[in-house]
């Protein structure tokens, strides 16, 4: 009595949803207050035995849940308890709660099977069709097995109202359950013929989604398709037969021929914009050889793309970037308005339009529209603008700088797009400065040129997107510093003050820069004065005599700017940068005694004279680019022990690994072993490269003789890496570069394209991993398509049984059927075959190709083609 | 044209989620018919309405989300958006839209946001009669009507059954 006595209680006193929704509304505790207040409540309301005080509960913790995210799955068991309640207001609550809150893991989802089988067997057609609505959202691979009886008897039911909704929940079904298909198929197909639109439209958007998993399994019904298609006045029907049609034509191209009229008639006839837009993704993206539907579609394209509604300008936008790759006329001829769409108010037609402008870019127009971006990214919002500057990068770096003939104006862009205020690029601008360096010798002087403008510009050093862009040309200024108009700025630069502002790895790349750039002055007012004492200038002859000379003094100057740079910087915390700035400082410190005392430095044997050559050398190797698959060509040489313990490599390499005492050792010896330090890694290039001084190659040769072991051996080199031989461009330069098509229209143009240093392979080795994704859904789909394959088999036997052959047409289909069934029947074979043969593992590893291809050798029917 | 981000492949569902949600970022419905966890949901809502309420009124109706398209259109104050795969028929989702909005409209008498905030479990139900495993399963707005106000009329028939004072003192006796 008393429990029932609280529990009425409960019922009378207990608040609705809309007290609850109207006490959200006023509410002064606060919305998280409010919502543990009601949860508590809650919690007690649900406990009780009276089914309408539970289900009241449940509904309000569905309501919290959905719009303010309460966490409900603590209620299954109740939810469970309220569906099994035989009233319908309750139920559809509980079920409510249930299709909101349970998923696969749900452990007392095994207690509803027996209530939804019950539910679907009700006379009320309105539970049956909560039932059902509850397994398409949950249904699992046991409640599909188990419920697939029910599901087919509704297939079959009178009542359209629930019929749709089996069908609908067919999909899901059949995806947990593959089995199910055996059984339910016949029935699905039955109902591509029905009169009732609901219906068709139910049934067609089946077949469109199982199309989307395996358009081979739906081919047969093609002849059925084939007629909603032609038939049907309904768009919501044609949309997805269209779909379904744009996926068997991909893997049977007869079939676009067949097609390809009807839907071009659906495009001239209908007024109706969602179906024109689907035509036209159909046939741009599946039926792109059929040329009278593309040009339809196209100009259907154009009319989109005028209209004032942004949703059409956009889908224009949308299907011209599908009819790109296969016809870019089509582009072409729109190109005015793709270019207005860039300065639209709206990012995402923005973007849309920079996409199809990037797939038009090519090496005669990539200035052209290089210059427009720039122009839009310099107006544009921050996040536009990197958009631009990214699709721009990206576009012109393609397949080692395909489109790219005139390598000094892009060398110029990228410097321009240092300066573009929103710019963050600065990364992939780093890398392709770098990169150019290395595989496009001509571009050097103007890179170098380009790089110093951005090393003097002090604004630029605040800009913290910037400091990858600075660190590259810095990089490129020391690298390539014999092409240098003026090397005292450069080092000036280099040195600033205001390069405390860069992070200390790109501050050890400035120091090491000038580091260069010193070296090289040095040499060159060395060789300067030889060649005045007529010696011969061996190797700055080209480079050097056309430089401003160097006299003492100014060497003298450089010398002293240099030290009073980096003197504040030795005691940094940073070790790489006080590591490079010690070096630089012990360099310095070697030569100016030698610098101070004698004005006549021709001598050779002067300790200044030989240090500089020394570093000469080790600076003017060259750096190439490496193929990222390099290391895997190295073979491990015999008896190298990859995986042993490296601690006998102390006894080996003891001298090196010393700690420094910083105070008691000399300059000299600090440089010299940074020096040999540097050889060892140059390697054998070295020993290639031209005449190395006398005693950094003993060094190395008796480096080599002690380790020889750790040494790459010197036949199985890249031909790249040998130092002076520079390796050979692609063949495609030369046969590009005088440009056939516009030679007028663009005075570089006229300009050979220089060589570009290209690896067989490794540029593209970051393949997308989109393969591995379509592997996997394959094999997910793979039961399920096969289900529908055996299905349609199952299903053309019954056929033939019934056929009545009176008509010709009949008798047509029936010998279709016939070839059908047969080749089904083929395939089925060569199944099981595989199925029986095959390991698992081989199972998994079949892509998409295999299994177009088998589906490709399902005949259409001859009437269709 | 498949969005590289992580498609789900599991799922055969034409729309995967619908939402309301107010122009003041107030969720007024969730409807998710692909798998998503909870904390996801709270996820994905406050991600899609920042994109969405922040969009001017004379921009297009898509948005590009996670490599799925996300359409949506705004009714007064209320923003409806459905998620939909990249090679859906944008357009067709928009006549979805609307279509709801209309049965809505009927249901209630020129509906507002206030129809719906109270009368939040009778939205869901006319969207499930509209839509079943994210496909369009009705396109009549009339047969809706009806099969909404039939199902009402069931509910009210218990409703006064058990709400009837001798109910309530004969299950208080029991």
């Amino acid at each position: 009595m008393s429990s029932s006595s609280t529990s009425i209680m409960d019922n009378l006193f207990q608040r609705s949803l809309e007290d609850l929704i109207k006490g959200f509304r006023l509410q002064l505790l606060g919305e998280s207050n409010f919502i543990s207040r009601a949860l508590e409540e809650i919690r007690r309301e649900i406990k009780v035995t009276d089914l309408s005080t539970k289900s009241t509960a449940l509904h309000k913790l569905s309501y919290l849940a959905a719009l303010h995210g309460v966490d409900m799955s603590w209620a299954a068991f109740h939810a469970v308890e309220v569906v099994s309640s035989p009233r319908f207001q309750h139920k559809r609550i509980g079920y409510q709660a249930i299709t909101q809150s349970f998923h696969e893991q749900t452990s007392v989802l095994l207690l509803i099977t027996n209530q939804v089988r019950k539910d679907l067997n009700s006379a009320n057609e309105y539970e049956v069709s909560l039932a059902l609505e509850c397994l398409s959202r949950i249904g699992t691979h046991d409640l599909a097995r188990d419920l697939t009886p029910e599901v087919f008897t509704l297939l079959g039911s009178s009542k359209a109202f629930v019929k749709k909704k089996a069908i609908g929940v067919v999909l899901r079904v059949f995806e947990k359950y593959p089995d199910a298909v055996k059984v339910c198929f016949k029935r699905l197909v039955e109902n591509l013929e029905s009169s009732d639109p609901q219906i068709l439209s139910a049934v067609v958007g089946v077949f469109c989604e199982l199309a989307t998993r395996d358009p081979g399994s739906c081919l047969p019904l093609a002849p059925e398709l084939y007629k909603v298609l032609v038939d049907s006045r309904n768009n919501w029907v044609l949309i997805k037969v269209l779909k379904i049609f744009a996926k068997l034509a991909s893997v049977e191209p007869r079939l676009g021929k067949k097609v390809a009229e009807p839907i071009c008639e659906h495009m001239r006839r209908t007024v109706a914009k969602s179906l024109v837009f689907e035509c036209i993704r159909t046939v741009v993206s599946s039926l792109s050889d059929h040329e009278a539907a593309v040009k339809l579609a196209v100009a259907k394209i154009r009319e989109f793309l005028v209209e004032d509604d942004p949703n059409l300008k956009y889908l224009g936008l949308n299907a011209l970037s599908i009819v790109a790759p296969k016809h870019l006329w089509a582009v072409l001829e729109n190109k005015e308005a793709v270019v207005k769409a860039l300065s639209d108010e709206d990012p995402n037609v923005k973007l849309e339009a920079l996409h199809l402008l990037m797939a038009m870019v090519n090496e005669d127009n990539v200035l052209d529209i290089s210059r427009i971006l720039m122009n839009y990214a310099l107006k544009s919002d921050p996040l536009f603008c990197n958009e631009i500057i990214f699709s721009v990068l990206s576009a012109c770096s393609r397949n080692a700088y395909e489109i790219i003939v005139d390598f000094d104006w892009y060398v110029s862009l990228l410097g321009e797009m240092a300066r573009i205020p929103h710019c963050q690029r600065g990364e992939e601008i780093e890398h392709q400065l770098i990169d150019i360096g290395m595989r496009v010798r001509d571009a050097r002087p103007q890179l170098v040129r380009v790089s110093w403008a951005l090393l003097i510009d002090p604004a630029l050093l605040g800009n913290l997107f910037l400091h990858p862009i600075l660190s590259a040309a810095a990089w490129v200024s020391g690298e390539y510093v014999e092409f240098c108009k003026n090397p005292y700025e450069t080092v000036e630069a280099l040195l600033q003050p205001r390069t405390g502002l860069l992070p200390p790895s790109i501050r050890a790349v400035y120091i090491h820069s000038a580091f260069k750039v010193l070296v090289f002055c040095l040499r060159s007012y060395f060789s300067a004065e030889e060649s005045t004492l007529s010696f011969s200038a061996q190797e700055f002859s080209s480079a050097s005599s056309s430089m401003n000379a160097f006299t003492y003094e100014s060497i003298l100057n450089l010398v002293n700017v240099i030290e009073l740079g980096l003197v504040p910087l030795s005691g940094t915390h940073d070790v790489e940068v006080q590591e490079r700035t010690k070096n630089v400082l012990g360099f310095i410190v070697m030569i100016k005694q030698d610098l101070s005392e004698k004005l006549n430095l021709q001598d050779s044997e002067t300790e200044v004279f030989r240090v500089t050559a020394f570093m000469e050398d080790v600076f003017s190797e060259e750096l190439g680019p490496v193929s990222a698959t390099a290391q895997e060509k190295v073979c491990v040489p015999g008896g190298l022990e990859l995986k042993e313990n490296l601690g006998d490599l102390e006894e080996i390499c003891g001298e090196f690994l010393k700690p420094v005492e910083s105070d008691s050792v000399s300059y000299t010896d600090k440089i010299s072993f940074s020096v040999s330090k540097l050889r060892i890694r140059g390697q054998q290039e070295a020993s290639s490269s031209t005449s190395p001084p006398h005693e950094a190659s003993s060094l190395l040769a008796e480096h080599r003789k002690r380790h020889g072991m750790y040494y790459l051996p010197s036949q199985k080199d890249d031909p790249e890496s040998n130092g002076n031989d520079y390796p050979l461009a692609n063949e495609l330069a030369n046969e590009i570069s005088p440009d056939p098509f516009n030679p007028k229209k663009n005075p570089n143009k006229s300009k050979q394209r220089p060589v570009v240093v290209k690896l067989e392979e490794g540029d593209e080795s970051r393949n997308p991993p989109q393969a591995k994704s379509n592997i996997e859904t394959v094999n997910d789909d793979e039961s399920l398509s096969r289900a529908i394959q055996s299905a349609l088999l199952v299903k053309n036997k019954g056929k033939e049984k019934d056929t009545n052959p009176n008509s010709e047409q009949q008798k047509q289909e029936e010998s279709s059927r016939i070839e059908d069934h047969q080749n089904s029947e083929k395939k089925k074979k060569k199944k099981k075959k595989k199925k029986n043969g095959e390991s698992s593992s081989k199972h998994k590893s079949r892509g998409r190709n295999e299994v177009a291809s088998a589906s490709e050798q399902v005949i259409i029917p001859d009437y269709l083609l | 044209m498949i969005g590289c981000f992580g498609r789900r492949y599991d799922m055969l569902d034409n729309i995967h989620f619908v939402l309301l949600v107010s122009r003041q970022g107030k969720v007024r419905l969730t409807k998710w018919y692909s798998p998503y966890a909870q904390k996801e949901r709270s996820k994905v809502i406050r991600e899609l309405s920042g994109v969405i309420l922040n969009r001017g009124p004379k921009l297009c109706n898509f948005v590009e989300w996670r490599g799925y398209k996300v359409v949506y259109k705004r009714y007064a104050s209320l923003y409806f958006c459905m998620c939909i795969d990249q090679e859906d028929n944008e357009l067709e989702v928009l006549e979805i839209i609307h279509h709801y909005v209309e049965i809505l409209d009927r249901y209630f008498g020129s509906v507002c946001e206030l129809d719906l905030i109270f009368n939040f479990h009778k939205a869901y139900y006319i969207l499930d009669e509209l839509l079943i495993a994210g496909e369009l399963q009705e396109s009549s707005k009339k047969t809706v009507a009806r099969i909404i106000s039939a199902q009402d009329q069931l509910v009210e028939v218990a409703k006064e059954e058990a709400s009837s004072i001798s109910n309530i003192i004969a299950q208080a006796t029991k």
